[in-house]
């Protein structure tokens, strides 16, 4: 099996229902929906605080949601922990990495899934493997046997990636990876998020950087206060747009995200929905069905099953 | 799983990426690199030897005769394998300052069930060493249970073992272990004849040699890049020639002490399952971060719990080498310097006190060192207050040591 998913066409892999989670008093998600297709890149963008972590924690198997479904494969799943979320196929690379840098390249990819020949360390098989994955990556390490304490921002990063890699997972999860990147080491990533997306994996992109999720996302997810607040086909969107939704410019929330079996049905998916252009437009009601055109970009809505980039429905549901 | 496993890279040509090449030039200018980038290894403890040696040596010429280095090596074995335990234990960042206590405990409860209630030798052997891993297993669940930092579990540890040990002993407070067991004959007596010593070292590199060749091969066929037959045969020479050396020279006077090789044993093992098994592996990534070890999986908690049980077995079994060596166990047995001299030598070796970072030899050369210092001062007639002295200062530079190279290494990339 070695590219299990490119004969087939882009399935849905995740698909998360109406997702509450609270703290306290604290909604941090209220009624969020959200989906990833195979070999299909998912940025998830939203100011501080708008419920992209705890999404991505619920996920990972952080948190448990208080509300809401989670499908994984057309089945619904439970991710109580993290290790369950792991075993769906689901891998998330934290801002921080979790790289031990006492340990070269190979003994990190390989930590705590080590091949065994006999009762010792397969040395050779691992290395062997690792420069199979970073090949495929096209990922640029000096060396797999140096310590990734020595190794750049960048590198480091696509040691982490190439980890989760590790165990084949269908989704992958990246927090923030071009955070503390230059310019060429940011390139670097993005490439290697082509390269997820050219195997099949689902990714799920978390940025600020509006540049980096123009460039390399399919389709962005707003969040705002912890509400869905537009789903965007990167082809047919601007970063201005996307600002204006992460900062409530433009808000979608409310009325338009009712269950999408609701219409779903009687509307082609991809309805594309009016951004308001200005920020003024804070005296429409939430509540605007009707699409109309729109200088912004296109809002989709959670289509049944998913297709690569339009989640046009034609004929298969 | 097995993601990509029957897929071979058919045309895998040698990575022109790749940081080191093959060949003997290489192997040396890979070396001369590592040390200017800070990762120094075993070199400043190895020429901390010479200088030591040479000083000693001039100071007093019976420093380098057989027959005093004879000495060294059996004085080396009990401690040194203590040491090996506080090895382990700062691999994971943590500290285990009880062993000289739990190495008295066990010399205690050893001399009391053999001497004292008959038992068996060999009954009395494993239940000092089950004592020991009791200890560890108790430290363990303290610290994994309660979080209760190692320092403070293992201070406590050092006085209720002691004072545990002193109760074991009772009324008489020293008990002397017949001359004719065979623990005793073990730790004074016994010596390899040379053709054995010859034998042994001749299989040893030609097991290491073996294995080295069947590696490279196993990475040659997998288009790795790997080392050359020359430099096996230069590293293997190289071992061969000093051993042969070291044997001929020991073999002058008794020779090899059994006890010693067990010792060397001991660490060649350790340093086995350090390197090439998964556990070794957990050990060195808890050691470098607790958190990246968790999320890839690993029962972090039960490696702390091991790692303390095997400190503590090991610094049972060094005091059961302690108390045969003198043939007795007494009050002081594993109080005064031992504790202190075990996790010096493991400093002193290049294991960092940081975690993450070391090797089981680093046991064996620091012990070398400290009882080179011990052993040169007692001949020249100067008392202990001079020797805790001394030892304090080489500590003390083993640890700058340490820590400049760290910086080197933080400096240069290889932290």
């Amino acid at each position: 099996m070695t590219h299990p998913r490119t004969g087939r066409p882009r399935e849905r892999v995740l698909t998360m229902r109406g997702i509450g989670k609270r703290f306290g008093a604290v909604k941090a998600l209220t009624d969020v929906d959200f989906w990833v297709n195979e070999g299909e890149v998912v940025a998830l963008v939203g100011d501080n605080g708008a419920g992209k972590s705890t999404l991505v924690k619920v996920l990972a198997g952080v948190h448990p949601p208080d509300a809401g479904t989670i499908e994984f494969d057309g089945e619904p799943v439970d991710i109580p922990s993290p290790a369950d979320a792991q075993e769906l196929g689901i891998e998330t690379i934290f801002q921080d990495l979790a790289l031990c840098d006492n340990l070269d390249v190979v003994a990190n990819l390989w930590l705590g899934r080590e091949l065994r020949d006999g009762a010792t360390l397969d040395e050779v098989d691992m290395e062997q493997r690792t420069w199979t994955l970073l090949r495929e990556l096209s990922a640029k390490i000096p060396s797999v046997r140096v310590p990734v304490a020595s190794l750049s921002g960048g590198q480091r990063q696509t040691v982490a990636i190439a980890r989760s890699l590790i165990g084949e997972p269908r989704v992958v999860i990246l927090d923030e990876p071009t955070a503390a990147l230059g310019v060429a080491q940011t390139a670097e990533v993005l490439n290697l998020i082509e390269r997820l997306r050219e195997r099949g994996h689902g990714v799920i992109l978390i940025s600020h950087n509006m540049a980096d999720v123009l460039a390399v996302a399919d389709r962005v997810v707003v969040l705002r206060l912890g509400r869905n607040n537009g789903v965007y086909n990167v082809a047919d969107v601007t970063s201005e747009t996307l600002i204006a939704a992460i900062t409530g410019a433009v808000d979608h929330s409310s009325g338009r995200w009712a269950p999408p079996a609701a219409t779903s049905s009687a509307t082609p998916a991809a309805a594309p929905v009016r951004a308001a252009p200005e920020p003024a437009a804070s005296d429409l009601p939430h509540v605007e069905p009707e699409p109309d055109d729109d200088i912004g970009g296109t809002v989709i809505r959670m289509p049944r099953t998913g297709s690569r980039r339009l989640p046009r429905e034609d004929g298969r549901r | 799983m097995s993601a990509r496993g029957d897929e071979r890279l058919a045309e895998q040509a040698p990575d022109e990426r790749l940081l080191s090449g093959s060949g003997i030039r290489s192997l040396f200018e890979g070396f001369v690199a590592r040390i200017r980038g800070g990762d120094l290894g075993a070199l400043p403890v190895v020429l901390g030897i010479i200088v030591i040696w040479t000083v000693f040596q001039l100071l007093n010429p019976v420093f380098l005769s057989s027959e005093n280095l004879v000495n060294l090596t059996m004085q080396c074995a009990a401690i040194g394998t203590i040491a090996l335990g506080v090895v382990v234990v700062l691999l994971v960042g943590e500290i285990d300052l009880s062993v000289g206590s739990v190495s008295g405990l066990a010399a205690a409860v050893l001399a009391v069930t053999f001497v004292q209630m008959q038992w068996n030798l060999v009954l009395s052997i494993l239940a000092a060493l089950a004592i020991g891993g009791l200890v560890g297993l108790v430290y363990g669940y303290l610290f994994t249970r309660f979080g209760l930092p190692s320092f403070v579990i293992t201070l406590a540890g050092l006085l209720g073992f002691l004072g545990l040990q002193l109760w074991v002993l009772g009324e008489t407070g020293s008990i002397a272990i017949p001359f004719d067991s065979w623990i005793v004959q073990f730790a004074q007596q016994m010596f390899l004849p040379p053709w054995a010593a010859y034998a042994l070292a001749a299989a040893s590199v030609g097991v290491y040699a073996w294995s080295r060749v069947r590696h490279a091969q196993r990475r040659a066929a997998a288009n790795l890049v790997s080392q050359s037959y020359a430099a096996i045969a230069v590293r293997s020479g190289v071992m061969l020639a000093f051993l042969v050396a070291a044997i001929w020279y020991l073999s002058l006077d008794r020779g090899i002490g059994v006890m010693f090789l067990f010792f060397l044993a001991l660490v060649v093992v350790m340093n086995f399952v350090l390197t090439r098994t998964r556990w070794g592996r957990s050990v060195y990534a808890v050691g470098g971060s607790v958190e990246a070890a968790r999320r890839a999986g690993i029962r972090v908690d039960r490696v702390y719990l091991s790692v303390f049980v095997l400190c503590s077995t090991l610094a049972a079994a060094g005091g059961i080498l302690a108390a045969a060596r003198l043939a007795s166990a007494n009050q002081s047995s594993g109080t005064g310097d031992v504790n202190l001299n075990a996790i010096a030598a493991a400093v002193i070796g290049g294991t960092s006190l940081f975690g993450g970072r070391g090797s089981a030899f680093s046991a064996l050369v620091g012990i070398v060192v400290i009882q080179s210092i011990s052993s040169g001062l007692t001949l020249l007639n100067l008392d202990s207050s001079v020797q805790f002295m001394v030892t304090g200062v080489v500590l003390v530079l083993a640890v700058i040591v340490d820590s400049l190279s760290r910086r080197t290494r933080a400096a240069t990339g290889r932290a």
